[in-house]
């Protein structure tokens, strides 16, 4: 069957919408308006309506600019979390990745991307300045640099540590090294390398 | 380490052909267009996964065919190892090292070191410092991963500074310190690159010089200057001194990416002053002081293939490269020429197995 050639003009502007999503092409995209064409009309107002709302009435934490439903997120108005530790990230998908480790108390900043020319993306259309802003408040004592090690997350990262510098913060960043599990002799020699000279104290490395 | 057996499909003007080598010495014999240079870039396929003629990979493709396969059958370090390379119109290229496909190209890359040493090696002399730059950054890279690495991020730093200069010019706007972002990331990089460019400069050179004298029998002196702007001071402020002018023409002026390496004979440039039998000798020497380095690095004795290089040098330089590959530092070596009286030279002075193969219009006559 050729799926260009559509029954009803509604049907192909559905189609067309689906497929503007990512990762979904012409073939899923009219696979998933069938099978919303087959369901109860409540049940397609429900996932409508569900999309619109989202749109219209989600919010970014005044505080973190993470996704949230009130003007601060759950985990800036949790107060068993320790304020004081902020994680600096890229998007929202790096803040549920660090949430799944259990291994994180403190808070974050979602910078809402990472400096790149190409891209179109340079220094003001990311969420620096009003990190700057938490940090001269003098609410946080470390500052950790969590973006990706691509040159675009290592020039954001750069970039934000000499706007933090001179103020007094602690800054670190991820250990870089060998994946748990790897064995020596198949991990790159960049890594590697990286992890001798960034070795740790070893009762530190039971900790984990 | 070298090549037992090659086999050939359609590739360029060879419909058909199957090979066995000696382990020391073949000789390709046959007129110019016969197809010698083609079994020389075979075997260089199998190691570099390219051509070393033609990067139009579907151009290798003998004419009026659908696809392409070579593969060859190695002794290295004691293990038998099977390459195969195919390539069909409309699919990509498949890549195999005993029967498994590679994931990425670049895993193959060094596992079968090779050296060429053919006539459009001159580009390194009259060709762009993209050339000279090219040859080194290949060797340092094979044994240095953090020298790699570091000219990947360099790369890609300059691309967005550049696209960054671009972007000022389209919306006629100016912020320094989004241009200082990427001037801090080149400046760290570029150290890395400078200090290993000069170091393996540095030890190339009497290795190099070794080899230019034993073949022209004299003693000039030759030299390979390093030339970059890193030599000029500090490089973070010669990026921002030169600031205005990256913003006219829209791209970054100074960096290690217009680092050059000036070839001289005595005090003179060999791009200018150089006879045509000086140039070959100085590119022979710096191919053979670049076997040296790859052998020692990779513990490995590459295959050395001699394209036509006997050609506009006199009687005296032939006799000494014939002598210096004859030698057993070098181990298998491909040799074309059109000429049979320097391969009965070479063979007379060799006293290893050799194999002496005509080639006629894409044929292996015998
Ligand atoms: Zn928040």
């Amino acid at each position: 069957m050729n799926i260009e050639h559509f029954p009803s003009r509604l049907l192909e502007n559905a189609v067309n919408e689906f497929a503007k999503l990512p990762g979904i092409g012409r073939k899923t995209a009219l696979r998933l308006v069938l099978h919303l064409l087959r369901q109860d009309q409540r049940e397609v107002e429900i996932f409508g309506n569900t999309m619109i709302q989202m749109k219209n009435e989600i919010r970014h934490c005044k505080v973190c600019h993470n996704i949230s439903d009130n003007d601060i997120c759950n985990i800036c108005a949790n107060p068993s979390r320790i304020s004081s530790i902020v994680c600096v990230v890229e998007n929202i998908k790096d803040v549920m990745s660090i949430e799944n480790t259990h291994q994180f108390n403190g808070l974050y900043h979602v910078l809402g991307g990472i400096i790149s020319p190409m891209d179109g993306i340079g220094p003001s259309d990311i969420e620096v300045e009003s990190l700057v802003g938490r940090v001269s408040r003098g609410e946080i004592e470390e500052v950790i640099l969590a973006l990706s090690t691509t040159m675009e997350g290592d020039t954001t990262n750069f970039f934000i540590f000499k706007k933090l510098k001179d103020l007094p913060v602690k800054i670190t960043t991820l250990a870089r090294g060998v994946s748990i599990g790897d064995e020596l002799e198949y991990t790159d020699e960049i890594t590697l390398g990286r992890s001798i000279v960034n070795r740790q104290n070893f009762e530190d490395s039971l900790g984990r | 380490m070298f090549i037992e057996e090659l086999s050939l499909i359609n590739f360029k003007n060879f419909e058909q052909a199957e090979m066995k080598f000696s382990p020391d010495l073949n000789c390709f014999i046959g007129n110019n267009g016969a197809g010698k240079t083609n079994l020389m870039d075979a075997i260089y396929y199998l190691s570099f996964c390219k051509s070393f003629l033609n990067p139009v990979d579907l151009q290798n493709i003998r004419h009026d065919e659908e696809f392409f396969v070579v593969q060859g059958k190695y002794q290295r370090q004691g293990n038998e190892e099977h390459i195969y390379c195919g390539l069909k119109k409309g699919n990509k290229k498949h890549f195999k090292r005993n029967k498994k496909e590679y994931k990425k190209l670049s895993e193959h890359i060094g596992l079968l070191p090779l050296i060429v040493i053919t006539p459009s090696d001159i580009d390194l002399i009259m060709g762009g410092s993209e050339e000279r730059r090219r040859f080194i950054d290949t060797v340092i890279s094979l044994y240095n991963q953090h020298y790699l690495d570091s000219l990947i991020k360099y790369n890609r730093a300059l691309l967005q500074r550049n696209n960054l200069l671009k972007q000022f010019a389209s919306t006629n706007s100016f912020h320094a310190e989004n241009l200082e972002i990427w001037d801090d990331q080149l400046v760290h990089y570029a150290e890395v690159i400078h200090r290993e460019r000069k170091i393996y400069i540095e030890k190339f050179l009497p290795v190099f010089q070794n080899y230019y004298n034993l073949i022209s029998g004299g003693n000039e002196i030759i030299g390979l200057e390093h030339q970059s702007h890193l030599y000029d001071g500090d490089f973070a402020g010669q990026l921002q001194r030169s600031r205005q002018r990256d913003r006219i023409l829209q791209f970054t002026t100074v960096g290690i990416h217009k680092d050059d390496i000036e070839f001289r004979l005595g005090d003179f440039p060999i791009k200018k002053l150089g006879s045509q039998g000086q140039k070959k000798t100085f590119l022979v020497a710096l191919k053979l002081a670049q076997y040296n380095f790859v052998k020692e690095i990779s513990g490995i004795t590459p295959i050395l293939l001699l394209d036509d290089i006997f050609d506009k040098l006199d009687k005296h330089r032939v006799e000494e490269i014939v002598k210096l590959v004859a030698n057993d530092h070098f181990g298998q070596i491909f040799i074309t020429d059109t000429n049979r009286e320097h391969l009965d030279q070479i063979i007379s002075r060799v006293n290893a197995e050799y194999r002496i193969f005509t080639i006629d219009n894409g044929v292996v006559v015998s």
